[in-house]
């Protein structure tokens, strides 16, 4: 459909409007509307938003959720725009409170995994470190289950299962 | 510690010893930890900084690492200071020119430093020559342990040690191994070669970390990947495929060099010894490129017992200590008294970059027996 006003482009905007119990339509393209002062909103639905972002995987400090953007920590007043200009978190609470905008990022940077393995203090207490060498294998089995490497998967439920 | 006292001299790692030491310069892991109950740098008040500050230079100065250790307050140090620490890998750029209370634990023969307040709380570090990383890996652990003993490190069962950038999280190490390639580099194969090791998820830069361009043909590779793989398996990645690999395609290159093109490797060869040995203004980046030949020279005469025209006459080139030819150890220690603030240093006062370049030349031709 063709622009009503320009009659040049493609027309992108259908307004309907109702007054007085008289309907009328109007076909515009982005330049006209704005021309004539009407407000665009986005209408793309929120999760096909965040998986658009997600695809197009963002760049270090694009981050995620309108929420978590203006949020500031209460331990160190940092919040996530900050992270945008500094790529720098405040403290090692925000790790925390900011973990599902952070989440995406940490995966970009650390090529997929998102568990700790190596080294633990020595002063970590032993049910803790049950806890994060399986937070480790966890993470392993669904990669093992993701590439269908099932010998291996199996493998690394036994040793889950020993741990636990 | 003034630093007058060790300027004069390379350090210990950079002495041309160490495994494989035709190829590798030096093995370097650097550990990043934030200390638990205290904010981020980016965060911290001057007076926080100065608390993080004081815990941490005890903890450090209380080690016994290798001999005495020394405390240098990189805050107070003058310009000329800062950049002579860099020069020397004593600490980052980041550090020298960052803000707000922060300092540096350097042990004897500057093997180890701990950089305090950098963009972590502490940033640790441990060189040696040629390829050491296990030795490396081995030396800061226990080092680590002993800190962890007086200090709590900020700690999370999912993301391991945390940092103020998430790109080192978990276990906050940087391993990276400083690498002299010059027949990949005069062969055209050093960017096919570092594609390849960007794709595996290394970095690759100059001779001094981030941001710097490949000087003299040094590169230094490191992982990016600090999250989910332990400290062994990178060490051993590095230590068992990665580096042998990258000294194989060298070593092939060297190889390949002289029975396709020794006329060009023996002329670049005399060219650097023609123009080092009558130069009177000599730039510190025209003397890396230049030493980088004379360095390549040596080593394929002492490791491969090549013989050219041009290799042959590098035994002629010294005198006094050096006579009979220059050893790595001499190379590389003109690589590092020439750098600016060395030279500065070393003069006892600031110069002008034509200044320092007659100096350098100056430097340069002396150690290789011309006698003005």
């Amino acid at each position: 459909m063709q622009c009503q006003s320009c009659q040049k482009k493609e027309a992108t905007i259908h307004l309907t409007e109702i007054t007085d119990g008289v309907r009328s339509e109007m076909h515009l393209c982005e330049e006209c509307a704005q021309a004539k002062g009407i407000v665009v909103k986005s209408q793309i639905p929120l999760n096909e938003l965040l998986s658009t972002l997600l695809s197009a995987q963002p760049e270090e400090g694009e981050l995620l959720g309108e929420t978590a953007q203006k949020q500031s920590c209460p331990n160190c007043g940092f919040s996530l725009d900050e992270f945008r200009r500094e790529a720098v978190l405040g403290c090692p609470y925000d790790y925390e409170l900011f973990e599902e905008a952070l989440l995406p990022l940490i995966k970009k940077a650390q090529d997929g995994r998102t568990s700790h393995r190596g080294k633990i203090p020595s002063k970590t207490p032993g049910d803790t470190r049950k806890e994060i060498e399986l937070c480790a294998l966890r993470e392993q089995l669904d990669n093992a289950v993701k590439n269908e490497d099932y010998e291996r998967a199996a493998k690394l439920r036994d040793k889950m299962n020993k741990v636990e | 510690m003034k630093l007058t006292e060790i300027s004069g001299d390379i350090n210990t790692w950079f002495d041309g010893s160490g495994p494989m030491s035709d190829i590798v310069i030096s093995s370097r892991i650097r550990l990043a930890r934030n200390l638990a109950g205290h904010k981020f740098l980016s965060r911290c008040s001057v007076d926080e900084k100065r608390v993080i500050l004081d815990k941490l230079k005890e903890a450090l100065m209380s080690l016994e690492v290798c001999g005495r250790n020394f405390y240098i307050s990189v805050d107070a140090a003058s310009d000329m200071d800062k950049h002579f620490l860099v020069e020397r890998h004593l600490i980052s750029r980041h550090h020298a020119f960052g803000k707000g209370p922060r300092g540096v634990v350097v042990a004897e023969g500057e093997s180890f430093t701990g950089m305090i307040n950098e963009e972590d709380h502490l940033r640790m570090q441990v060189i040696k020559g040629g390829m050491q990383l296990k030795q490396c890996i081995e030396q800061i652990n226990r080092i680590d342990d002993g800190i962890e003993a007086k200090v709590e490190y900020a700690f999370s069962c999912r993301y391991g040690y945390l940092t103020a950038c998430p790109t080192n999280i978990g276990t906050g190490i940087r391993v990276s191994v400083m690498l002299h390639l010059p027949a990949l580099k005069m062969t055209s194969q050093v960017e096919k070669f570092f594609g390849a090791a960007r794709a595996m998820n290394l970095a690759v830069r100059g001779l001094f970390g981030e941001g710097t361009e490949a000087a003299g043909d040094f590169y230094q590779i490191s992982n990016q990947v600090t999250l989910g793989v332990s400290e062994e398996d990178i060490v051993s990645q590095f230590e068992d495929l990665i580096i042998p690999e990258i000294a194989e395609y060298e070593r092939a290159a060297r190889k390949q060099l002289l029975s396709n093109q020794a006329d060009v490797l023996d002329d670049k060869i005399s060219r650097a010894m023609a123009l080092l040995k009558s130069a009177n203004l000599i730039s510190s980046q025209e003397a890396l490129f230049l030493l980088s030949h004379l360095r390549l020279g040596i080593n394929m005469r002492e490791k491969m017992d090549v013989s050219t025209p041009a290799i042959d006459r590098l035994v002629t080139l010294g005198v006094g200590e050096n006579a009979g030819g220059l050893s790595i150890a001499t190379i590389n220690r003109l690589f590092m008294l020439t750098l600016p603030a060395h030279l500065q240093l070393n003069y006892g006062k600031a110069l002008d970059a034509t200044h320092r370049d007659a100096l350098r030349a100056k430097i340069i031709r002396s150690a290789l027996g011309q006698s003005s």
